[in-house]
């Protein structure tokens, strides 16, 4: 429930205050967002199969939306920045279609 | 990367707990408050949860409108705005080609178009003379009026072709002989007294409406042999006056021309 409504606060946040990116922070948000929608079904699936840790969610959270924005910073300091963000969200989406079909497996029972 | 749902069972996390939450930080009483820290610990928990998708939410939303805005470009990569300024010259090339065309086309439209105007407008000139002259059209201007009077009805055809004649010479530009238009194929025919003009009996005096010049055409009538002169001979007389304003409204027929096509390559 929380994290719904926190989602959902999030959003209208989002919508009223509709602030503009700072420009360092222009590459690193969309996949840090992706970063975090992979913890966020994470958690999901582990709250489903009943193994839901505060804890574990939050440094994975955390952990992941500054592992996956280093990478791109990283890249960007390589010169294949435009690649290696590519490969995280490549990966960040592979996880998050694992972790939805576990997460429809306990739903639907399929 | 391993935010891997947690293989610990639930005990462990509970072992965590005031690490993780710092409010739940300084009683660290593992054996009285056990029940009091997990509710502490689960409310911190759940705050915490709620600030992290909170967070997401508000990161998600503001990249999703600013990925609506122009401004991205402001943060792309080097290699992607190389892409991005070929892409957007080469259609504005795309564009500019297709201006030209639109141009010259649109010059050919209106030149033609311009072409045509003047070329109708010529020809309405054409057609609206040769109406006059042809007698197709009612015309109107200044010329004169004669009343041919015969008392003896002595004048012959030729002597009323003279009329026509003379008229003619003298620059008439249309002729109207008692309501019969005089026109090309016009013809003069009966007795004296019983005169025709294109088959239609023509009563006198004859009334004669001529547009052309008033002076030209009635000095050219008096001269002498000319026709008030001729007419006098035969008995009769000649009235002219001149009119600024005259209106010639007898029509022909447009005749038919069966053999005699127009000869348009020249």
């Amino acid at each position: 429930m929380i994290p719904i409504l926190g989602l959902v606060a999030g959003v209208l946040l989002g919508l009223l205050l509709d602030p503009t990116v700072p420009l360092w922070l222009q590459p690193y948000l969309p996949i840090a967002v992706v970063a975090a929608l992979d913890a966020v079904f994470g958690g999901f699936r582990a709250r489903l199969d009943g193994i839901f840790d505060a804890k574990v969610f939050t440094i994975s959270f955390v952990s992941n939306v500054v592992v996956a924005a280093l990478i791109v910073f990283l890249g960007d300091q390589l010169g294949v920045g435009a690649q290696l963000s590519t490969a995280v969200v490549v990966v960040l989406g592979i996880r998050i279609f694992g972790n939805a079909a576990a997460i429809r497996r306990h739903v639907f029972r399929a | 990367m391993s935010p891997d749902p947690p293989v610990d069972p639930p005990a462990a996390g509970e072992e965590s707990a005031p690490t993780d939450a710092p409010a739940a930080g300084e009683p660290g009483t593992a054996t009285g408050g056990g029940t009091a820290a997990g509710r502490r610990r689960d409310l911190s928990a759940a705050l915490l949860i709620g600030v992290l998708t909170l967070l997401l939410g508000f990161a998600f939303t503001v990249q999703v409108r600013n990925s609506d805005d122009e401004q991205v470009l402001a943060g792309a990569r080097e290699e992607d705005l190389v892409r991005i300024v070929d892409e957007v010259s080469s259609r504005g090339v795309r564009l500019r080609d297709q201006i030209a065309d639109q141009r010259s086309a649109l010059r050919q439209l209106t030149s033609s178009d311009g072409e045509s105007a003047s070329a109708l407008e010529e020809a309405r000139t054409r057609e609206a003379s040769l109406a006059v002259l042809n007698g197709t059209a009612p015309a109107r201007g200044p010329g004169l009026r004669l009343t041919i009077r015969d008392p003896d009805d002595e004048l012959r055809v030729t002597d009323l072709l003279d009329v026509i004649q003379e008229l003619r010479g003298a620059g008439a530009e249309t002729i109207q002989f008692d309501g019969v238009r005089v026109g090309l194929s016009t013809a003069v025919t009966g007795a004296p007294g019983a005169l025709m003009i294109d088959g239609r009996p023509i009563p006198a005096p004859y009334e004669v409406i001529v547009l052309g010049s008033p002076q030209d055409i009635e000095t050219a009538l008096n001269i002498p042999g000319g026709v008030v002169q001729a007419v006098g001979g035969r008995g009769g007389s000649v009235d002219v006056v001149q009119q600024p304003d005259l209106v010639v409204d007898a029509l022909r027929p447009l005749p038919d021309a069966r053999y005699a096509a127009p000869d348009t390559d020249d």
